[in-house]
């Protein structure tokens, strides 16, 4: 794999102060799906309208496939489509008009069958006539990528794509990306739906306070953030933990009848092996044992709480 | 160059105007119809020649005029204003194409509407008046400068804009009254000696006169004065659009 985008020291601060972006440095993947997670205000939107070239960073660079995104604007515009948060769109003009004029800013010929294939595969292709005040929400976003694929980009920017859509073309979209990561499309998204980056993404990255706290493999970062916790059920409850196991730190539930270990799963020793011998010495039966694993939204949720100064 | 965006952007004002062809086509001349029907009949029969050219005929370029630099105005800072408001723009700013290559789009759109509008115009003054141009290319040069500068002009005010009101206030605030004091329906040498000099500080004064002589040879101030403000105005207005664009003023920002 090698970079398709870096950006280093990225800084945005708006006429009106508010700084946006505090240092980004991120390279992204050729061909991977890259997930940005982060709370409103984060700056997810900020970093992706700097890449594309909607906001003129303060300080900082960014390279696009080698392409400087300033310097050489064109070259590096020309790789990227962007499917913006809100469903901003034209009103009068039609589906088919509308998504030869995005292929015709990006100095494309036209190529009415690559069109057409677009929009068959989006299920806009019955609707290519009508206007697109006549269009629902959803068929609006549908819009908006046949727009953002019109010129046949090599990264494509999905900011918040689900907000506001139903289950049906969520799993389109979905289906979709999968689709385009297998012709070779670098895919970045930003989301609120966890489970979704959870189920679509490479690499995760979180985002906070205009800094990326985090990017990491997605199995690696569940891996190692993760805790693990094992509750053990017992046959009787108890009123008093045994001194022998007073030196794991277990939490005795309400009714005595179960213990929960906390443990790190990626630590050399995660002391089960201990623990569970000294269970099995001490007068307690064991009825039950599970293990879970905390999910990415409690990873994430754990990231965006500590303050950034003891993030980093 | 990009052109293929020039086109598209451009095509896409066009048919902005070609969806709205009534109102486009009709409010123009419908406007027209009836200046001349209050200034050139009713009123005009009982005004003396100007400079030996009877009023119906005299209010022409004056009219003309006004209506152009409204519609430059109005259409070009519409046409850059919407896509702001609406966030439709965000297309325009990661498109590879450069700042000047979209204001040819807007502006070269705004200015070939403000053109074909004048042509209507003058086609519809025929009807009531006997109209007959002097000199035919300063005629189209100026009417053709006007449509650019003030296109670009109205770019500028559609980029300052950040609300539906002062997107409003410059045409009315400030066009309108400088038109109506630029002589177009008089001569300024029918004025008091002090507002003469007064009117020579609106730039209006010289479009519509240097305008006027090309159709009549009569004009307040010489047709190459009127050729340099209007030179002077373009420059200006690409000045400040330089400076935008460097700065990428209240769009970038």
């Amino acid at each position: 794999m090698n970079t398709v985008i870096e950006i280093k020291n990225l800084k945005k601060v708006y006429d009106n102060g508010f700084a946006a972006l505090n240092g980004v440095n991120l390279e992204i993947e050729r061909g991977e799906i890259l997930a940005l997670l982060g709370p409103n205000g984060a700056g997810k939107t900020s970093l992706i309208s700097a890449i594309t070239g909607i906001i003129s960073p303060t300080s900082g660079s960014i390279r696009v496939d080698g392409f400087d995104n300033v310097l050489e604007y064109r070259q590096a515009r020309q790789l990227i489509g962007l499917v913006p948060q809100e469903l901003t769109i034209g009103a009068f003009d039609t589906v088919w008009n509308t998504v030869r004029f995005s292929r015709g800013l990006f100095n494309r010929k036209d190529d009415d069958a690559y069109l057409e294939q677009l929009l068959k595969d989006l299920s806009l292709w019955d609707k290519k006539d009508n206007q697109l005040r006549m269009l629902s929400g959803g068929m609006k976003r549908r819009v908006l990528i046949a727009k953002a694929l019109s010129h046949g980009p090599q990264i494509l920017f999905l900011d918040e794509p689900t907000a506001g859509v139903d289950v049906e073309l969520r799993k389109d979209m979905w289906k979709m990306i999968a689709r385009l990561r297998e012709s070779g499309v670098t895919i970045i998204l930003t989301t609120h739906y966890i489970e979704e980056a959870e189920d679509i993404a490479d690499r995760i990255g979180v985002i906070n306070d205009g800094k990326i706290l985090l990017i990491e493999d997605k199995d690696t970062l569940m891996q190692k953030l993760g805790k693990k916790q094992l509750v053990v059920d017992l046959k009787q409850a108890v009123e008093q933990l045994p001194t022998s196991l007073s030196e794991f730190d277990l939490l005795v539930s309400e009714s005595g009848n179960s213990l929960t270990y906390t443990f790190d799963a990626s630590a050399e020793s995660t002391g089960i092996t201990k623990l569970l011998s000294a269970i099995s010495q001490s007068e307690l039966q064991i009825k039950d044992l599970n293990t879970s694993q905390s999910s990415l939204e409690d990873i994430f949720v754990d990231l965006v709480k500590k303050p950034s100064t003891e993030a980093n | 160059m990009n052109f293929s965006a020039i086109k598209v952007i451009y095509r896409a004002e066009m048919m902005r105007a070609i969806n709205t062809l009534f109102q486009t086509l009709a409010s123009p001349v419908i406007s027209t119809s009836l200046y001349f029907i209050v200034f050139g009949s009713a009123i005009g029969s009982r005004i003396e020649t100007i400079d030996g050219v009877s009023y119906g005929l005299f209010i022409v370029p004056g009219l003309t005029m006004l209506t152009i630099l409204t519609q430059s105005i109005s259409n070009a800072s519409f046409g850059i204003y919407f896509p702001k408001f609406s966030g439709t723009i965000y297309e325009i700013l990661s498109a590879p194409l450069s700042f000047f290559e979209a204001l040819i789009g807007y502006v070269g759109a705004a200015a070939t509407k403000s053109f074909i509008i004048g042509v209507i115009i003058l086609l519809t003054a025929n009807f009531f008046v006997d109209l007959e141009i002097k000199h035919p290319i300063w005629m189209v040069t100026f009417l053709f400068l006007t449509c650019i500068s003030f296109s670009l002009f109205g770019f500028i005010i559609g980029l300052w804009a950040d609300s539906f009101e002062k997107l409003q206030i410059v045409p009315i605030l400030v066009i309108t009254p400088l038109v109506f004091l630029g002589g177009s329906f008089y001569s300024i040498s029918m004025l008091p000696p002090f507002w003469q000099n007064v009117s020579l500080f609106n730039p209006v004064v010289y479009l519509v006169s240097g305008f006027r002589w090309s159709f009549f040879e009569v004009s307040d101030v010489n047709v190459w004065t009127s050729l340099s403000m209007i030179l002077i105005f373009l420059a200006i207005c690409l000045g400040i659009v330089s400076w935008m664009f460097k700065t990428g003023y209240k769009l970038k920002n």
